[in-house]
């Protein structure tokens, strides 16, 4: 799949799909199953219905119909949350793997 | 109208030298797909950072790649991505690693089989070369050894 229309021309894959969504929604939104459902299942399909090299399938499910401010501010200054101090990145990484101290692998 | 990521990068990043963008113009490989998706081994792919349990997190211009069960659930997964807001994609994964959908997929039918392990990665990584000559090629090998029809990429 594909995020970035530009990006992909550019690149030139045998075959891609696009979501128009915001970056990190590539197959949806949090907690709609549905929604996510249906992008990989279209996505799935057009491994069968692309015939012709270098094609992108955009899919057309529309972010928010009412509001489309995310595509003005998407990937531009400040869109990102501020880093972490690396002390405090280190810290929450090794609370995260404590986590799963004593879990077996499955 | 898709939003055009390669201006805004070199707005992010015009203190920089602008970012050379990989350009392709000859015709891309093609392997046509033989037998239906519903007979299909398909891999499943993320470039967005994904972690299984205590796998350690990336690390910038990280060739690196993970193996992620295909069993792994919510609970097991976590995220490390400097590039994109991962706050939805970590309270559901399926946002960007669509792996709990992809099994139910494979039990009723729509994909042959879903392979296991997944793979994860970190996208991002400035130099291309050395995704097309160290991370691209062994997941390639990883891909045959498992004996997969197709892959699904999924970025961020």
């Amino acid at each position: 799949m594909t995020s970035a229309m530009d990006i992909t021309r550019a690149v030139n894959p045998p075959r891609a799909v696009f979501v128009n969504f915001p970056l990190g929604h590539q197959t949806g939104k949090p907690d709609q199953p549905g929604l996510q459902r249906q992008i990989v299942r279209d996505a799935l399909r057009a491994f069968e219905t692309i015939d012709k090299p270098g094609t992108i399938i955009e899919l057309p499910y529309v972010w928010d119909p009412n509001d489309r401010r995310w595509e003005e501010t998407d990937y531009t200054a400040g869109f990102l949350q501020e880093r972490p101090a690396k002390k405090d990145a280190d810290k929450a990484e090794a609370e995260r793997r404590s986590r799963y101290a004593g879990v077996s692998v499955k | 109208m898709p939003v055009e990521y390669i201006p805004r990068t070199r707005e992010l990043y015009e203190s920089y030298t602008p970012y050379r963008w990989v350009e392709n113009h000859d015709t891309p490989p093609w392997t046509p797909l033989t037998k239906p998706i519903a007979k299909c081994k398909l891999a499943l792919m993320s470039s967005g950072g994904i972690l299984y349990r205590d796998q350690p997190r990336f690390h910038r211009e990280d060739t690196s790649y993970l193996l992620i069960p295909k069993n792994a659930t919510q609970a097991d997964l976590d995220i490390w991505h400097f590039g994109y807001p991962t706050g939805d994609a970590k309270s559901d994964h399926n946002c960007v690693f669509p792996l709990a959908r992809l099994r139910e997929l494979e039990a009723e039918g729509v994909v042959g089989e879903l392979s296991d392990p997944a793979f994860s990665f970190m996208g991002g990584i400035y130099s291309s070369r050395r995704v097309r000559d160290e991370l691209a090629p062994r997941i390639a090998d990883e891909l045959k050894k498992a004996h997969v029809d197709a892959f699904y990429l999924v970025p961020a």
